[in-house]
């Protein structure tokens, strides 16, 4: 077991970004595995509403198909190729279109390896999040509600590393997988050179170590809570934040063992507050670890609203470095 | 899957109109034999969840499953035990799935109709209408990205399920990839309790074909020799490389939604309708008006068919049904991705 380093953002000088990374992975897939395919709005010579599948039509032909505006039928044909003994990666032009997909990733691909027992290999790349202007229809963050569903694994790469190296296990596993890439990270994340070795999938991550509080979190939340713990250095506090890189399975015993260390916790998400990712966290080291906490464990998530267009609204309904310091404050200081 | 429930051992060599019509009827007969075992034994209170029937669309359905070859792709709907048959499916799967027995194919983990072996090409409909449709579009695109030609795929589906989003998206998609699919449609006049007046608003459904690039066929339900002529000759079609194909057959539903529905809902006009008329008691007059079997033959084939059906159940009924502590209960494939278990090493040995 290693750990991967965490790379700074853009050094000005790093040229592969966590988009360039998605679409090197499909590359790698595409021609390493003859059973690998794309399908997808725009994927195909338009390279993808986001590029990131730019060049793979040309590169892979016959291999990158674009499909019509049929987000359940695009599920439903990736599922049939699997049985045929495909890869298929399915891309949602935005994660907030798999909804009309919802019934067959929760009934069809989640169910069938439990009802039949023929595994369903596929992978379904959601690109989720907010990013100022998208408004409440191309901004949701959808991890938590597969995440209630057996049968599915969720994957939150929250750097350009593990939006590499998890995008290539997704693709290997025999199971469907719900990739949830960020937008904010799409350009936002640079590196240098693509990772040659990876942690295992259901592993987490310390971002960055400290002694006076652990902040679990995922995908985008990772940096915005990296930039709150350097903020609150000046405080004195040394802040730990543990990056779960998939939320299923989800890695309770390392938020357990830094919750053991630091005595405090801190969950954050970029989903809405009902149920999710963080109020598991919170149960879940209740239970498993009530005695290690020194102050009642805190969550911080988006508001309860659609995701608002406006950049002065957008920025206040998600977390933020500036808000999950000032959360943190209060776990510190109870 | 391919050689069908009768004829274990025998090959399939259809050289007649008689012949083909002569097992089309035994395999009808002993659907309709099953179901109404399946059905007795759910009024006994032996049977957990719902029975559902295909009493009146043997005919559409037997005549799916005999023009698929071995290689073929059947994604059946809740009404089409006869189209398994032919098929292939061998009745003791039906026995086992109903009354739960383990060593049936879904193992207790799901029930009656919901059944299948996809490996074998028979896919196991989950409850969803119309979501089975581009799941046998990915089959056949798949099979065409790895060079297999020459193979078809059926799916079928009540009119009630055509009213669906997921209906429609699949039909555009296979009418965009020109996939070798076969759309089976009875319109048996009702969903569930449903009347057609409020679940279409076009003249006939077969319109809707050219809509999506599909050749539209429309045939009656209720005559076997039909059903054999247009549902063969649209798979036969497809297989050929003449692009999708829909079938829309029209029937009457005769009986319940499920047995327990007393389907009080069906009006007379109905029922007294030529439409309304049962296909196997249309096929059993034909077979008698050719002169191709008589009435000890027909018995002869009623008598197989009952003891078949005897010695499936009787069979099923014996076995294990399954038990909670030492069920998998497990989701996924990879197991180390369950959680609480080790964590995954696998994927790409290098990457």
């Amino acid at each position: 077991m290693f750990t991967t380093a965490a790379r700074p953002t853009s050094d000005g000088q790093s040229s592969i970004t966590y988009l360039e990374a998605i679409r090197a992975a499909q590359a790698k897939a595409l021609a390493d595995d003859p059973r690998v395919f794309i399908y997808g709005q725009d994927v195909g010579n338009f390279g993808g509403a986001f590029k990131a599948t730019k060049n793979l039509a040309k590169e892979f032909p016959g291999r990158v198909l674009d499909a019509p505006i049929s987000e359940d039928a695009i599920t439903g044909l990736a599922i049939g190729a699997s049985i045929e003994g495909m890869r298929p990666i399915i891309e949602m032009q935005f994660a907030d279109f798999s909804t009309v997909a919802f019934n067959q990733i929760v009934n069809q691909a989640a169910t069938q390896f439990w009802r039949t027992g023929v595994p369903c290999p596929i992978t379904i790349r959601l690109p989720c999040g907010g990013t100022s202007g998208s408004g409440p229809f191309h901004s949701q963050m959808m991890e938590a509600i597969y995440s209630h569903y057996p049968g599915l694994v969720v994957m939150t790469p929250a750097t350009v590393d593990d939006a590499y190296s998890m995008l290539l296990a997704a693709i290997a596993i025999d199971d469907p997988v719900i990739f949830c890439e960020h937008k904010f990270l799409y350009y936002h994340l640079k590196t240098d050179a693509l990772p040659t070795e990876a942690l295992p999938i259901g592993k987490a991550r310390i971002a960055r170590e400290g002694r006076d509080l652990t902040i679990a979190t995922y995908s985008a939340m990772v940096h915005e809570s990296l930039a709150a713990a350097e903020e609150l250095k000046s405080d004195g506090y040394e802040v730990e934040v543990v990056d779960l890189r998939s939320v299923k399975p989800l890695d309770t015993d390392t938020v357990v063992a830094s919750v053991a260390r630091t005595g405090r916790l801190l969950a954050v998400g970029e989903a809405w507050p009902w149920g999710g990712v963080t109020a598991e966290i919170i149960a879940r080291v209740s239970a498993e670890g009530f005695g290690l906490l020194d102050a009642p464990p805190a969550r911080l998530n988006a508001k309860d609203t659609p995701v608002p267009y406006h950049p002065n609204l957008w920025t206040a309904h998600r977390p933020t470095a500036r808000s999950i310091a000032e959360e943190a404050r209060k776990v510190l200081g109870s | 899957m391919v050689q069908t429930a009768l004829d274990p051992g025998a090959a399939i060599n259809i050289t007649s109109v008689r012949d083909a019509f002569l097992k089309a009827y035994r395999l009808m007969f002993l659907a309709r034999t099953l179901d109404e075992k399946l059905a007795s034994i759910y009024r006994a209170g032996k049977i957990h969840g719902g029975v559902f029937l295909g009493r009146g669309q043997e005919a559409l359905s037997v005549s799916a499953g005999l023009a698929l070859r071995e290689g073929d792709v059947f994604a059946p709907a809740i009404r089409d035990l006869a189209g398994r048959l032919a098929f292939g499916e061998k009745p003791i799967d039906a026995a086992r799935t109903y009354l739960g027995s383990v060593l049936g194919p879904m193992r207790g983990r799901d029930g009656n109709i919901h059944r299948g072996r996809p490996r074998e090409g028979l896919l196991a409909m989950i409850s969803h209408l119309g979501a089975m449709i581009s799941v046998v579009n990915g089959m056949l695109l798949a099979r065409r990205m790895r060079g297999v030609t020459g193979t078809v795929g059926v799916a079928c589906l009540g009119e009630g399920g055509t009213s669906t989003g997921a209906c429609h998206e699949a039909l555009n998609q296979a009418g965009i990839e020109k996939l070798p699919l076969v759309m089976v449609i009875a319109n048996n006049q009702y969903a569930y309790s449903t009347p057609n007046t409020r679940s279409f608003g076009c003249a006939s459904l077969v319109d809707r074909a050219v809509g999506y690039g599909l050749t539209g066929h429309a045939v009656d339900g209720t005559d076997l020799t039909e059903c054999l002529r247009v549902i063969g000759g649209a798979i036969e079609a497809a297989r050929a490389g003449r692009g999708p194909q829909m079938v829309v057959a029209s029937l009457l539903r005769l009986c319940g939604h499920g047995e327990h529905d007393i389907a009080d809902y069906i009006e007379m006009k109905a029922k007294t309708a030529p439409s309304g008329r049962d296909c196997l008691k249309v096929a059993e007059q034909h077979m008698v008006q050719q002169g191709w079997a008589d009435a000890t033959a027909i018995a002869g084939y009623q008598q197989e068919a009952v003891r078949k059906v005897e010695e499936v159940i009787t069979t099923a009924q014996r076995e294990p049904t399954p038990d909670p502590y030492t069920e998998k209960w497990s989701a996924l494939a990879t197991e180390q991705l369950l959680e609480g278990r080790d964590v995954y090493h696998g994927g790409p040995a290098d990457i």
